[in-house]
């Protein structure tokens, strides 16, 4: 009997093409109540556009729609807008927050469907003029709170919560939808601690026992295995399995997301002792107001020449000691490069010492999102160092290059693999991971002699990872550079860096080489935890 | 067949992407635009003479719609400031007719003499946008509306006395409209001006914005101009590639208000007469949907966006009038003139939604 039922959602035969680049190519999946479908792949393997094209938004919609055929219970659909799939039970976390950072959690999760109370002035004029229920929308918002299983303040409002809660702020609000079948989760946990993601997992279970379907897409692929029951994996726009999740495993799924074996996992094998090297930057009782990532009292000894990590939780203030350094947050403290004294607060004066940084913050820093290429790779080099200008009537024009700014991007796009339709392609049409490796072409093209990495594999898939932290590599032992990777990811460190040090409660709570033990660096990591 | 099928399907492609970069609305007005100049002739208008006017409204324009370019690309938006540029350009003007300087030198006197008040002007206008960035439009808005309010008051306080600008019976206070002649009615539009029979092309005007406007191209080119554009792009990146982001909102500002001086002094010498008062009040407007029209958002705007929004939206402001008048014989000039170019302000500012990041 259940055989013969349609399956809760069909896709077939979809296509999709973005300005001639073809995105997605014969794409077919089933899913039936309950199941956990987890969706892996590469970024810009296509993933994220699948999933906006079920929900029906309007990016597909204005760049020439898709072909193929969407069936939800049988019945062949054609969502032209969001709210059309939210009617039919289809509910999305986006990889980018939807919420109002003024609102609170329970507003936020009851937004435009908020019960309502009668009044005069409403019986008179219309409903519009009802008011809003405050009880009911909080019993709602606790109810859904619940089901989720991860306990977030209701009333707290969004802008001063954490990032996770966020997330789960998001979820809740997919959650206290009543008809609610399926549930697109893209990339729910890059922003989630170790605790709060396993809670995310059991939530999905939960749903899952409850006959809700969840689309899954994540780049941690053990979360995949453990929670999904089936495993989709896509490669530059095709599916190339679809296999149930107890058949297989991470280094399988790999495999086929990257269509080569990565080796994941291990330890940094030419790690090296730079003891004697000479101390090229010195930080003593730095101090930093970063929201969310605050600096207490950092003292910190970096040799010339190696590759230092700096780990640990998030919200204990590892981002916030470059965005301190190089002048991006209020700071204080003393800072000594090469000798001289940096005046903090000042991003120009750290420039021109040689010292680039490449954000955590790609699309809100990190990039000139409605410029050519071109202009993100040379632009720093460029307002810094004079690079790539034409110099006239003794100096006083300074004219663009335009033909060495091309060849600098190209030479970058070929080295990097930058997938794009030409170096003067708009950097907001990039993906996450072809988006980063623009921002490294940026802080490569300065030639600097001192490098910050934040976050460089935040969101972007394995292959692009590989490459990223290859290339860092790559930098320090041909260039000499000495770089600093900031990474919440402690695998990634300890396969690319010489030392790492762990940040804790806004202080260095101590270095370890790349070879010591994982227990090791956890201790560390929630030694001062505050 | 398959061939035959993706060479539509490309064709079908290069339409889309031809109306894609051009506009739908742009190529609506284009193609009205063009429909009046066809009607011209039919209802009995002169064409040539309807081109002429076109061309010389243009002309006279042009430069103060390249006065908007500046703060757009710097991220401050759409100049509604633009009167206290025009005040510069008046005191200028009205300076250099009180010095006693004579014919078309009054015109390069008064450019000379507006400079330093745009350049004061502008500075504190800059260092205002600089204080509340994301309104500045609002703020713009406000600070071309007092400017002109307070210099009604001072037209009639400063101490002018040439008898060609003052009030006749009391002898002291800026009359509204102020007579070139003798001074530099014409100077640039009857410079190697064309004419041939009904069509006069004002050769002189033309090249003069061909001038500032090549300037303006150059400087988008150089490395504060690269600047200024990433500015407007992103500024926390500017910021974080070591640009002084207050420095590059504050020159753009300057500049602004220094082609908006210049602009007014372009049209007074086609237009014949220096309109003081209430006057600069209305230039800020038409100058804002000319470019708007043309392409531009409130934060790209190209050279291309001003020549082509200002000869769209002079041209209909000038034949529709025109055209209509001769086709229901009755003067409706006035009113056709005020709906027409309202109603493209309403449509420039729907325009300014498709502008978001």
């Amino acid at each position: 009997m259940e055989k013969a039922k349609a399956p809760l959602l069909e896709m077939r035969n979809i296509k999709k093409d973005f300005f001639g680049n073809q995105v997605l190519n014969d794409i077919n999946l089933t899913l039936q109540e309950g199941d956990v479908l987890g969706l892996c792949g590469e970024n810009g393997a296509g993933k994220s556009t699948l999933m906006k094209i079920l929900f029906g938004m309007d990016v597909i919609r204005e760049t020439g729609g898709y072909s193929g055929d969407i069936l939800l219970n049988g019945e062949k659909v054609n969502f032209s807008t969001p709210f059309e799939a939210l009617e039919a039970g289809i509910g999305m976390v986006h990889q980018e927050f939807s919420l109002i950072p003024g609102f609170t959690a329970t507003e936020n999760i009851v937004l435009n469907r908020e019960p309502m109370k009668k009044n005069v002035l409403s019986e008179i004029f219309s409903d519009r003029m009802n008011t809003l229920d405050r009880k009911e929308m909080s019993g709602i918002a606790e109810n859904s709170i619940e089901r989720m299983g991860f306990k977030i303040d209701q009333n707290m409002t969004i802008s001063n919560m954490p990032v996770g809660h966020k997330q789960f702020t998001e979820i809740a609000r997919e959650l206290s939808k009543k008809q609610l079948r399926l549930l697109i989760l893209d990339e729910p946990t890059a922003v989630l601690t170790e605790k709060e993601a396993e809670a995310l997992l059991d939530s999905i279970r939960a749903m899952s026992a409850k006959g809700i379907a969840v689309v899954f897409i994540t780049h941690r692929l053990h979360e995949i295995l453990s929670v999904c029951n089936k495993v989709v994996v896509m490669r530059d726009g095709l599916v190339v399995s679809d296999v149930p999740a107890k058949d297989t495993t991470v280094e399988e799924i790999t495999r086929w997301m990257v269509g080569r074996s990565v080796n994941a996992g291990s330890v940094n094998t030419d790690a090296r002792d730079k003891k004697d090297a000479k101390t090229i930057m010195s930080i003593r009782k730095l101090w930093v107001d970063m929201p969310g990532e605050i600096v207490r009292n950092v003292n910190l000894d970096i040799k010339e020449g190696e590759i230092l990590g700096i780990g640990g939780l998030a919200g204990q203030g590892k981002l916030g000691i470059p965005n301190g350094i190089m002048g991006l947050c209020d700071a204080g403290g003393t800072v000594e490069f090469d000798g001289e004294k940096i005046p903090l607060n000042s991003p120009r004066s750290c420039l021109d010492k040689n010292i680039a940084f490449v954000s955590e913050d790609r699309r809100g820093v990190g990039l000139l999102l409605g410029e050519s290429l071109e202009w993100n790779v040379a632009f720093p080099a460029m307002q810094v160092q004079n690079k790539f200008l034409k110099s006239y009537l003794g100096g006083l024009i300074k004219w663009r290059d335009e033909k060495a700014i091309h060849e600098i991007t190209q030479k970058y796009i070929d080295e990097f693999q930058i997938k794009c339709t030409s170096s003067r392609q708009d950097a907001k049409e990039l993906s996450g991971g072809n988006q980063q490796k623009v921002c490294l072409a940026k802080a490569f093209a300065l030639e600097p002699k001192f490098l910050f990495v934040s976050e460089p594999t935040r969101g972007i898939d394995v292959g692009a990872k590989s490459l990223v932290l290859e290339a860092l590599k790559k930098f320090n032992r041909e260039s000499g550079v000495t770089v600093v990777i900031i990474s919440s990811e402690l695998e990634e460190l300890r396969q690319t860096c010489d030392r790492i040090a762990i940040v804790s409660g806004g202080k260095i709570a101590g270095i370890l080489p790349a070879t010591a033990s994982s227990e090791d660096f956890g201790m560390l990591m929630i030694s001062q935890v505050k | 067949m398959n061939e035959q099928a993706k060479k539509t399907q490309s064709f079908g492609e290069t339409l889309h992407g031809f109306v894609q970069s051009f506009g739908l609305p742009r190529l609506i007005i284009a193609g009205f635009l063009l429909l009046l100049f066809v009607m011209a002739p039919v209802v009995g208008a002169d064409f040539f003479t309807q081109l002429t006017n076109t061309v010389n409204r243009f002309s006279w324009n042009a430069v103060m719609v390249l006065a908007m370019v500046p703060m757009i690309h710097s991220g401050c938006g759409l100049n509604f400031g633009l009167p206290l540029g025009i005040i510069s350009g008046l005191l200028g003007a009205t300076i250099a007719i009180e010095l006693g300087i004579t014919g078309g030198l009054t015109f390069f006197a008064a450019i000379l003499i507006a400079t330093p008040f745009a350049l004061v002007f502008g500075t504190f206008y800059g260092w205002l946008l600089n204080k509340i960035k994301g309104g500045e439009m609002m703020i713009a808005t406000y600070v071309g509306f007092s400017s002109v309010s307070f210099m009604c008051m001072m037209w009639l306080l400063l101490p002018y006395h040439s008898p060609n600008m003052v009030w006749g019976l009391a002898g002291k206070g800026l009359r509204t409209t102020i007579s070139l002649e003798g001074y530099y009615d014409k100077v640039l539009a009857n410079f190697l001006q064309i004419n041939i029979g009904n069509l006069s092309i004002p050769v002189g005007t033309l090249l003069f914005f061909a001038i500032l406007a090549f300037l303006m191209w150059a400087f988008l080119h150089t490395k504060t101009g690269t600047a200024m554009t990433a500015v407007g792009s992103n500024p926390e990146f500017a910021k974080a590639a070591g640009v002084n982001v207050d420095k590059m909102r504050l020159l753009s500002v300057i500049m602004s208000t220094w082609l908006a001086a210049v602009g007014i002094l372009v049209y007074e010498q086609g237009f014949g007469f220096v309109q003081l008062y209430m006057a600069p009040f209305n230039m800020a407007l038409p100058a804002v949907s000319a470019i708007l029209i043309g392409g531009a958002t409130v934060n790209k705007a190209s050279i291309p966006n001003v020549i082509i929004g200002t000869f769209l939206f002079q041209g209909i402001v000038t034949m529709t009038p025109t055209v209509m008048n001769s086709m229901i014989h009755m003067d409706m000039s006035e009113v056709i003139r005020v709906i027409a170019s309202n109603g493209m302000i309403l449509y420039a500012l729907t325009r300014k939604t498709e502008a978001t990041k």
